[in-house]
Order: structure tokens, then sequence, then C-alpha cells
């Protein structure tokens, strides 16, 4: 927003420019400071003489011979068995976001064309199971699950992160059909399609967009979840947050710090790349509801 | 659309939340009126030449059965509801018959285990989203005053901290606020106090959090500020202008009331999310010095010998209407809304 009129004095401009630049620090330094850590030794990142070792690699000079060692990485993708948890985060991320996508758009589509009454109790009762602590669903589901014997593997985990985020998907992608003009299916109607004709050849070709976004919410969702993943599989299934966990527990061992902190690294990084490539994306998703008040 | 096709739509998406929301809601709801079966305990005779003697001693065999048998536990009514654990009806009438001053009694009732973590949960919500809403409206009106070339960048920065999921935020956060991390030796330097640790002191403890929290809360609220300030018309402002309205009264009376909208809706996200504080509080092991309402749940819930699921269920039905209260207001306000509208 640029306003012609608007002259901004120079003391404003240099105070607004100081502000974002801290901010960006408070934003982004512990990410870099993890990353740069992550090629150390525990004694250094961890420090408990001088933190001043973590920059100039004190104690990882004297235990590797080098300045930078991939140690934490190895050991942990190896022994600590992260390739098993990320190849577990792929398949959950993978399958939760296309069964959340083939159902919400289905049920979205036909929430923002049904003009009866129900639509809105439907889209309210959404709002409602939106707001539910995960924890408490998950309290809910233990004792069944245990009791059906379906407790512990990946697709039980699967099909519950899929409801848990069909709420926010049918609210987004709602919002989103919303915007989709009506009289494009209409016609096609009125040529003798029927609705599921309509909403293949019709819909499907330009909804890409909604999609993409909601696919990127279910994916930071099935990607991010710790509640649900913690408690609902055993030890073998585990993604990769509730393995980051379970490395913090056993931290009396030397190594076991450092794999917390590889694997925070090691995580985080496809986030981060799919965001930086996605952000438009993101951003319209956040502010789909809102902005329209 | 005609009922039968929405029906067909919409059935995928429907069963999917009655099955993995509604269900469990109600499941919670069952369990929470039972409780874990007590031990079974028999009484064995001993003799020895110096006479009998009787010992009361756990039947293993049929406690396992009993377990088996009815694995819900036994009904136990509102009584979960009433212990220590929860609301503690007994300790509190304790408490105030034999406390002297009010304060005292507060004192009393606010380490029963569920009065604690309620309060730290409110606290933390009470300061959070007011921050959050403050930080991250003027995030977006300092980051929409730069030029439009390099906002891309900066937004991405900005938004790191919502995008990691909580339980790797508060731990980056937590290896250097840490006696051995960065922040924290400097701060025992800076202070001259080598003991002085984030673990010593439960007001620490819970100022990091909060810290955290806005930390991680603050993108969300900037990105939907950020959008919202785009929709600002400009007739109104430059009007304001050429009247010789400053800054500050630009904001008050142009921008915030256009935007008014959007602040009620960060509040109410953000208000439900902070309600369920949980991560941040195992990614900081700050267990000792502050439990919430989930924390409490998740604690019931990994118990190591025997998981306490009415304890777990009760609480969460506790969290569950306090969701509701929360919600209340709002809708409330859709239905008389949706009345005028018809």
């Amino acid at each position: 927003m640029d306003y012609g009129l608007d002259k901004k004095s120079t003391s404003l401009k240099t105070f607004n420019t100081i502000f974002i630049i801290v901010w960006l620090l408070i934003a982004c330094f512990p990410f870099i400071w993890t990353f740069w850590g992550s090629f150390k030794v525990r004694a250094d990142f961890f420090s408990r003489s001088d933190w001043w070792y973590a920059i100039s690699a004190f104690n990882t000079l004297i235990e590797t011979g080098g300045k930078f060692t991939t140690d934490a990485y190895t050991q942990a993708w190896t022994e600590g068995e992260f390739w098993k948890a990320s190849k577990n985060t792929i398949i959950v991320t993978v399958f939760v976001v296309s069964i959340s996508l083939f159902l919400g758009t289905l049920g979205a589509y036909a929430l923002s064309r049904s003009t009866e009454r129900y639509a809105f109790w439907i889209l309210i009762a959404a709002l409602i199971f939106r707001a539910m602590p995960h924890i408490t669903l998950v309290s809910g589901y233990l004792f069944p699950f245990f009791q059906l014997q379906i407790w512990g593997i990946l697709p039980t985990t699967i099909v519950v992160l899929v409801a848990i985020n069909q709420p926010f998907t049918l609210w987004l992608l709602y919002s989103f059909f919303k915007t989709v003009p009506k009289e494009l299916d209409e016609s096609a109607l009125i040529d003798g399609c029927s609705y599921f004709q309509a909403f293949r050849h019709i819909i499907m070709p330009v909804m890409w967009p909604g999609v993409i976004t909601a696919g990127l919410f279910s994916l930071m969702l099935a990607y991010n979840d710790f509640t649900v993943t913690a408690l609902l599989l055993n030890q073998e299934n585990h993604t990769m947050v509730p393995k980051i966990q379970s490395y913090l527990g056993t931290n009396q061992h030397e190594g076991n710090l450092m794999w917390a902190v590889s694997a925070v690294v090691s995580a985080t990084a496809p986030l981060f790349m799919l965001v930086m490539f996605f952000q438009r994306q993101v951003i319209s998703g956040l502010t789909a509801g809102a902005v329209k008040g | 659309m005609p009922n039968k096709t929405f029906f067909w739509f919409f059935l995928p998406t429907g069963l999917a939340m009655i099955l993995f929301i509604g269900l469990p809601i109600i499941s919670t709801g069952i369990q929470s009126f039972y409780a874990q079966h007590d031990q079974v305990v028999k009484e064995v005779k001993k003799c020895d030449p110096f006479g009998c003697t009787v010992s009361i001693v756990v039947d293993n065999e049929l406690t396992t059965k009993l377990r088996e048998d009815k694995p819900l536990g036994k009904f136990n009514g509102f009584g979960t509801y009433v212990d220590r654990n929860h609301l503690a009806i007994d300790e509190i009438k304790k408490f105030w018959n034999e406390t002297e001053n009010f304060g005292a009694f507060v004192d009393q009732v606010t380490n029963l285990p569920f009065y604690k973590a309620l309060i730290f949960t409110l606290t933390y919500c009470l300061f959070v989203t007011p921050n959050v809403l403050l930080l991250g409206f003027i995030i977006a009106l300092s980051l929409n005053a730069v030029a439009r070339k390099i906002r891309g960048p900066l937004i991405f920065g900005t938004i790191l901290p919502m995008i990691v999921t909580p339980l790797v935020g508060s731990l980056v956060l937590f290896w250097m606020i840490d006696s051995q991390g960065i922040i924290g030796a400097n701060i025992q330097n800076l202070m001259n106090d080598p003991y002085l640790s984030l673990k010593s002191s439960k007001t620490l403890t819970w100022i990091t959090i909060i810290i955290y929290g806005i930390w991680h809360h603050s993108p969300f609220a900037f990105v939907v500020f950020y959008a919202a300030l785009q929709t600002v018309p400009q007739e109104p402002v430059e009007a304001a202008i050429i009247d010789g309205a400053s800054r500050f009264q630009r904001i008050k009376h142009i921008v915030l009331p256009h935007i008014y909208p959007v602040v009620t809706f960060v509040a109410l996200i953000s208000l439900m999310d902070n309600f369920r504080v949980f991560e941040p509080i195992i990614g900081f092991s700050a267990e000792g010095s502050a439990q919430s309402l989930s924390w409490l749940i998740y604690d019931n819930l990994v118990n190591e010998e025997v998981i306490l699921f009415g304890s777990a269920a009760a609480t969460s039905m506790m969290t569950i209407v306090g969701i509701a209260i929360l919600l209340a207001p709002v809708l409330i306000r859709t239905w008389k809304e949706f009345k005028t509208a018809r």
C-alpha cells in the first residue's frame, strides 16, 4: 500500500527497518543456530564451560579433527533408525494428503452448491470439531483401538489424521468453491450432465489452486503431528516427530541429544523448502476464511 | 443440489468425521464414568510352630481375569470427576474449613493437580493471545511499509516459527535458553549467577513458555492481518491525510475498524489453539513447574503401570466444556446472524 500523499519521515523509516531486522533475527536465528550447532559435538553445542565453544568448535576439533562433523547425522540416521521414522512419515503424509483431498473436495463441493439449511449446520459442526483438542480425541481412541487390536499400526493413524484434518479442509475448500461461479456447473447440468460428471469434467480442471492450498495444510498437519502419532503408533512405526522426542528421553548417553539436534534439522529442512516454493498458497490458505470476514 | 446427490457427495467425509471425531467424544464420555479395577485381595493364613498369622496379599490371577473380563473397569459414576486429581470437591471443602485466611485457601487449592493445570492454561491463554494480536499487527504494519520487491523473503522469514511443529519450535528455543545454550549462558554471565537456569524457577519457566507461545503464534496473526491490510480502501486514508490526521489516528479510526472482523477471527483461533497448549511443556521439559490440561491427559495416557483411561477421559470432558465456553459467544452470534438472514 503506497499512498502517494503519505510522506514517511526518515526517523520513522529507520525505526521501521530496525524493527524488521530485530524481528527477523528473533524469528530466524534459532533455526540458523540449530543448523550451525548440528555440525558440532555435544560438548561444544551444549557447553558446560563456555558457550563460545559452539562457534570456535574447540571440542569438535579435539574429538573429530575438523571444525565440522556430520557424525550426529550419520549416527541418528543409521543407529538411531531415523531413516525408518522418515519412511513412516512419508507413508503417513502421502496417504493423509491424498485421502483427505479426495474426501474434502467431494464434501466441500456439495456444501458449496447446497442451498439447504443443513449445509450451514454441518459447517458449524465442523467448526466445533476443529476446536477439539487432539489429545481429548486420542483419549477416546485408545481404549477402543486396544480392544479392536488396531493400535500401533500406520493405517489407523492415517485414518485418524484424515478425520481430524477434515473440518479444516472442508472450510478451506468450501470458501474456495464459493468463488467458482455456479453458472459453470449449472450449464453443464442443463446440457444433461449428472452432478458427478459436472464435478469430474467442469470443476476438477479449475479447482487446482484451492486443492494445492488444502493439500499443503494437510501435509503440514500430517508431517508435524505429535499428539496422535506419539500415542497411536508403537515404537516400530514412530514417525519423525515422536522419534525426536524419544531421543530426548535418553539424553544421559553422550550422542543422543545431538541425534535430536540433527533430527530436528533433517525434519525441518524439507518443510522449509516446501513453504519457500508454495509461500503464496500457504498465505492465501490462512487468509481464505478470514478476509471475507 | 438435490438431497440425494448431496448425501452421496458428503458421505465419505461425513462418515470419517462421525466415526473418528464424533464417536471418540462419546467414547471419552463413557470412559470417564469408569475407573480401573482395584486389585483383588485375598486373606492368606500362614501357620508355623509359633501360631497362625493372617496376611492380605494380592490375588494376581483373579485381578488379571477381572481386567480381561471387564476391560473398561468398574463403574464409578461421577466419582472420577470429584476425586483428588480432578475437581477435588472434598479437599476443597476441607481446605475451606481448615485454613484461616483466604490467601492460604487459594494456595492450597492451586496446589491440586487439576486447578494447577487450569491456572497455567488460562494464564498462558491470557498472556499469549493479546500479545500475539499486538505483535502480529505491528509486524504486518511494518512489513506493509517496506518496498514490494523485498517483501517475499521477509514474509518467508517471518512465518518460519509458525510452520515448524510446536515440539521442534520449543526444542530449538530450549537448546538456546538452557543453561548450557548460547542465551542461557550469556544471561548467567550478565546476572553473575552461575546457578540461574530455566529449571530452577517456576516463574522463569512460565515466562519462557509464554514467550515461546508469542513467538510461535504471532506469524499466523501477521499473515491474516497483512492480507487484510491489502484490502483497506485508499480514499478514506488519503482524505484523512489531507485533513491532517496523524499516522496513529489513521490506524485507529480507519484501518482498525476496517479489519475488525479479522481481529475477532484471529483472536478466536488463537484462543482455541492456546487452550490446548501441550507440546511446549514437553519440549522445554517443564513438567515440573508447568502443567496444562492437555498435558494432564497425556500424562495419564502414558502412565507406566496401567493406563488411566477414566482419569484421562474425565479431564478430557472438562477440557471440552472449557472449549465450549470459549466458543459459546461465537456460536450465539452466528446463530443470531443466521436467524436474521433468513
